[in-house]
């Protein structure tokens, strides 16, 4: 059985970039609804495929038999997803990484600036409801997106330290039709000690 | 040749309670009109140019072209179809066609809902005609157009999240109950 996590903050702790309003709605309606969805679609299958956590889940969908298996993806990778989204921001944060984080933002990347404009026009490019992400692959960072709530651990194109949200659901009570000024925005939520602390352990394994 | 957004055949404020003034604001004065803007910005020079909009929906490889050309044209089809004197059931031709394929019209408005429902993410859900003449339910992706397969639209839900995130946000259902008290099934028909 999978549980929605609580928030590490306040709804109102994120204003005002993010408002309390989609907070709520956000974490306590849609990440809620794909937890419950998860379970229901585990209900029944062997205790090997139904008790891994949820990244092994990820790793691991053609093991689901094929009537459950868009279910699971769908929302194991919706809850996933919120799940690490939810970590990475924070009130008061945004600014730079420092650090081996920051070093490997800049040899990949050639500067910081760079890769926030990358990861912008990730975020930008993707038509219709996904996810932008920098993710570790073979050692080295990368940007990319993916389509609705699939994510990096699918396809094994890499292990994702940061993913912003761009379903309308994430920015249109705020934002409405400008996605571009929601994706500003993020970068003064980004809790860069959560990021490096995942980029360390993506680098041990 | 440049595409024009098509101006709504009813007022701002004519759909609600049912699609506020606001939604309509956004999604065809901003969603809308950004597709239509868009495709003008990136038809010229290429073939798709001089093409009226099915011909650039159905020619157009994926990407950004076929994108906003199939927004345009999706967009056109559901603002078009929708009406402050919608509802009820269709008559005619339609509705004998609906009660043939799906049992009854209660039947289709269930299997209808079920495939707005179930488009997961951004998307369409449509009922079309084959070239046989036959009705099917569909349920498109993104900017995914009926078109492409060689079916004629009939009826489209937008069921990308700006279509009703302001006035039911996550009740993705209770916008599907609203939508069948404004189809305008007279329109609706035109294409069968």
């Amino acid at each position: 059985m999978f549980t929605l996590p609580e928030l590490p903050y306040s709804h109102e702790a994120l204003e005002p970039y993010i408002d309390k309003r989609t907070m709520e709605i956000h974490h306590g309606a849609h990440h809620a609804g794909y937890v419950n969805n998860l379970n229901k679609a585990l209900e029944g299958l062997p205790p090997a495929l139904s008790g891994m956590v949820i990244e092994q889940l990820m790793r691991n969908l053609s093991e689901i038999p094929e009537p459950k298996r868009t279910a699971v993806r769908n929302n194991g990778g919706g809850h996933f997803n919120h799940s690490l989204f939810w970590t990475v921001l924070g009130p008061g944060k945004g600014g730079k990484p420092s650090g081996d984080l920051a070093g490997a933002i800049d040899k990949a990347f050639g500067s910081f600036e760079k890769f926030k404009e990358t990861f912008e026009a990730a975020s930008m490019g993707r038509f219709g409801s996904g996810w932008a992400w920098l993710s570790i692959k073979d050692g080295k960072l990368l940007v990319h997106s993916t389509p609705n709530q699939d994510n990096p651990l699918m396809d094994g194109s890499g292990v994702p330290i940061l993913g912003l949200d761009v379903w309308e659901h994430a920015y249109y009570l705020k934002y409405q039709n400008k996605r571009a000024d929601y994706v500003k925005a993020f970068w003064n939520l980004v809790n860069w000690d959560e990021v490096a602390r995942r980029y360390a352990q993506a680098v041990r394994r | 040749m440049e595409h024009k957004l098509p101006e709504l055949p009813y007022s701002k404020d004519a759909l609600a309670p049912h699609l506020s003034a606001e939604t309509l604001e956004f999604h065809h004065g901003k969603h809308h009109a950004t597709y239509v803007a868009n495709l003008n910005k990136l038809i010229p020079g290429t073939p798709f140019a001089d093409l009226p909009i099915e011909e650039i929906v159905k020619k157009a490889p994926a990407g950004p072209i076929f994108n906003n050309a199939a927004q345009v044209y999706n967009h056109t089809f559901y603002f078009l179809r929708l009406s402050p004197k919608g509802g009820g059931a269709p008559a005619g031709k339609l509705g004998a066609a609906i009660q043939k394929e799906f049992g009854s019209f209660e039947e289709f408005q269930k299997k209808f809902t079920e495939t707005a429902m179930n488009t997961f993410g951004s998307g369409w859900a449509w009922l079309v005609r084959d070239k046989d003449g036959r009705l099917h339910l569909r349920s498109t992706s993104n900017a995914g157009c009926p078109l492409t397969a060689g079916e004629t639209p009939i009826l489209t839900c937008d069921v990308w999240e700006h279509a009703y995130y302001i006035d039911y946000r996550n009740a993705r259902a209770k916008y599907l109950e609203a939508f069948w008290k404004i189809v305008d099934w007279k329109k609706a028909a035109e294409n069968f």
